[in-house]
């Protein structure tokens, strides 16, 4: 089985940016470990010589020309208007540095 | 008013071009009917009277000057929560985003207002399109009109239960591993996930990005088509989209179709009515002529787990946007406990991702982090390869494929709310579904029976990019 422990939810929910109650961590340890388990099934697969599939559709280097575009003032007003915290075109947030 | 009792696209605007109605009327009505019904069934976040009026008077006022309509002008439809519609919220079912007004139109959007379509309203789902019963959402489950005490499936609950409760004439859904195809079949209409790539993704909140499609949810084929005419093709924002009509059209004669039944479908675990109700769909292919052949697709029960692995992987990664800086929710740092960016980050998203969400994100946080990738992610992906081939070879006609597979949708009928709380066992719903999705196939559940009150769902799966075959085969069975 394979087992996830509460530490280790910890360390993968601060990776994952998500503040987790004791309570929460417990929870999340069961349910990963449970899924972690079942998706375990895939080493029963012997996948040697196959390459991981990049893109289903065969599409490749996808690009457009480099060139600068146009901007849409009006769905820039809309953008920066939903922002939670703002400095006049700035999306203001706490302090980063100590 | 009769005249409007669970119309098809078609009928409607037969009725619009004969002037039995006018847009506004037919509109109205199905506004009415919303508001009335939303309390019950809750497949509504939001009603978008003001551009639904606006489209539906511009209707009439063509039909007025004597202008001819296009066949999807003023049919009122209804569209998942998950796809922007400009200045209207846009929640994907989450309080993280309870708030956002969309900036712009999603492709498909933009798609269906080019076509003369009025816009109803943003139906739930379950939160981020993750899950199966839309029992995640954050603002409430939707009922299955069938019913009540059931779900209606999940992710795209809500539009599967407005076009089965006839609350719109048509909507769209988005499929990442049958959150089209298994609401569908729950509440007993047609939802269509086409091969990866023939709809713009555009506009659509990422879930999964190598999997998510946008897709219709009908009362018919025909009306499905219509739709995804309206909704397909190539857009210079999305680079995974491709150009539809490079595809060639099939127009094969029936009698001259092969379709495949992959035992690994028929399996333990479905219900033994279900299996009965579709057995009895494929029988009926085989009376009229198309010639059904039992195979074998061995990998078939390794796709679920795969998608497992590669799922999350691709949702922590497209919900890290979500951190309260540019938009949505954020934890106001005035509050003590959260005076750094790290802690904004830590509290809003704990705040404003429901359980599922949070579970999934960390699965996938976890299954590429240092020391597990090769293990997980890039293991899957391989396995991923080898259901891709296997489905390849099952298709080749020159060694002896078949045209289309028939398959159940789902192994059961709609669910109570509130019985799978078990993740796995929910995550089991998906099990007929995955698979096409992870090999980027067109797919269809159409309706083949009932147990009870509850619907049975058929599910063709095709080649890859031969999407028109799988609405013919899927027509053919309508047709019966």
């Amino acid at each position: 089985m394979q087992k996830i422990s509460a530490e280790q939810v910890k360390h993968i929910a601060e990776l994952a940016r998500i503040e987790l109650t004791d309570q929460e961590k417990e929870k999340f340890s069961k349910e990963l470990s449970s899924i972690l388990d079942y998706v375990g099934q895939l080493n029963e697969v012997d996948a040697k010589n196959i390459e991981a599939i990049k893109q289903i559709t065969g599409l490749e280097n996808v690009a457009r020309n480099d060139e600068p575009r146009i901007r849409n003032q009006e769905l820039r007003k809309k953008i920066l208007k939903q922002a939670p915290d703002r400095k006049g075109d700035y999306f203001k947030v706490p302090k980063i540095l100590e | 008013m009769t005249q409007f009792s669970n119309l098809t696209i078609e009928q409607a605007h037969k009725g619009l071009i004969k002037k039995e109605f006018s847009a506004v009327e037919l509109t109205n009505f199905y506004l009415k009917k919303i508001k009335k019904e939303n309390k019950k069934f809750n497949a509504f976040l939001t009603i978008t009277e003001k551009i639904a009026m606006d489209q539906a008077r511009k209707v009439d006022k063509k039909l007025a000057d004597g202008e001819k309509i296009g066949s999807i002008e003023g049919i009122p439809i209804a569209i998942k929560d998950n796809i922007l519609v400009k200045d209207y919220k846009t929640t994907a079912g989450s309080k993280i985003l309870e708030n956002y007004t969309a900036p712009y139109n999603a492709t498909v959007i933009e798609g269906l207002k080019k076509s003369g379509t009025v816009i109803l309203g943003k139906t739930n789902l379950d939160e981020f399109a993750m899950g199966s019963s839309t029992e995640n959402s954050a603002f409430g489950p939707t009922k299955n009109p069938l019913d009540i005490t059931r779900v209606p499936g999940g992710s795209s609950g809500g539009s599967a239960a407005a076009v089965a409760a006839d609350e719109c004439i048509a909507a769209l859904g988005s499929d990442t591993s049958g959150s089209i195809r298994q609401p569908a079949s729950f509440c007993g209409v047609v939802g269509f996930k086409s091969s990866y790539g023939m709809v713009s993704r555009y506009g659509l909140i990422a879930m999964a990005s190598s999997l998510d499609q946008i897709g219709p949810l009908t009362k018919n084929v025909e009306d499905t088509k219509l739709i995804f005419d309206a909704i397909c093709g190539h857009d210079d924002l999305d680079s995974t989209s491709l150009d539809y009509t490079k595809y060639k059209k099939e127009k094969r004669e029936y009698r001259t179709l092969k379709a495949g039944v992959p035992k690994e479908y028929f399996e333990e675990g479905i219900n033994k009515d279900v299996r009965k109700s579709v057995e009895k769909a494929i029988k009926k292919f085989e009376k009229i002529g198309v010639k059904i052949k039992e195979v074998k697709l061995p990998f078939t029960k390794y796709a679920l787990a795969a998608y497992y692995v590669i799922m999350p992987a691709e949702i922590s990664a497209n919900l890290a946007r979500y951190d309260g800086v540019k938009y949505g929710l954020r934890v106001k740092s005035q509050e003590p406990e959260a005076e750094n960016l790290l802690g904004v980050y830590l509290k809003t998203r704990a705040k404003g991702f429901g359980h599922e969400s949070r579970r999934r994100m960390m699965l996938g946080t976890y299954v590429l982090s240092a020391g597990y990738r090769e293990a997980y992610y890039n293991k899957a992906q391989k396995v991923r390869t080898l259901i891709k081939k296997e489905f390849d070879e099952i298709f080749d006609l020159s060694i002896g494929g078949v045209d289309f597979l028939l398959t159940p949708t789902a192994p059961t009928t709609a669910f109570k709310i509130g019985e799978k709380k078990d993740p796995l066992s929910m995550y089991l719903s998906d099990i007929y579904t995955t698979p096409a999705s992870l090999a980027g196939l067109p797919a269809i559940s159409i309706p083949c029976g009932f147990i009870g009150k509850l619907p049975v769902g058929l599910q063709i799966i095709g080649p890859q990019f031969k999407d028109d075959l799988v609405l013919e085969a899927a027509m053919l069975y309508e047709q019966m």
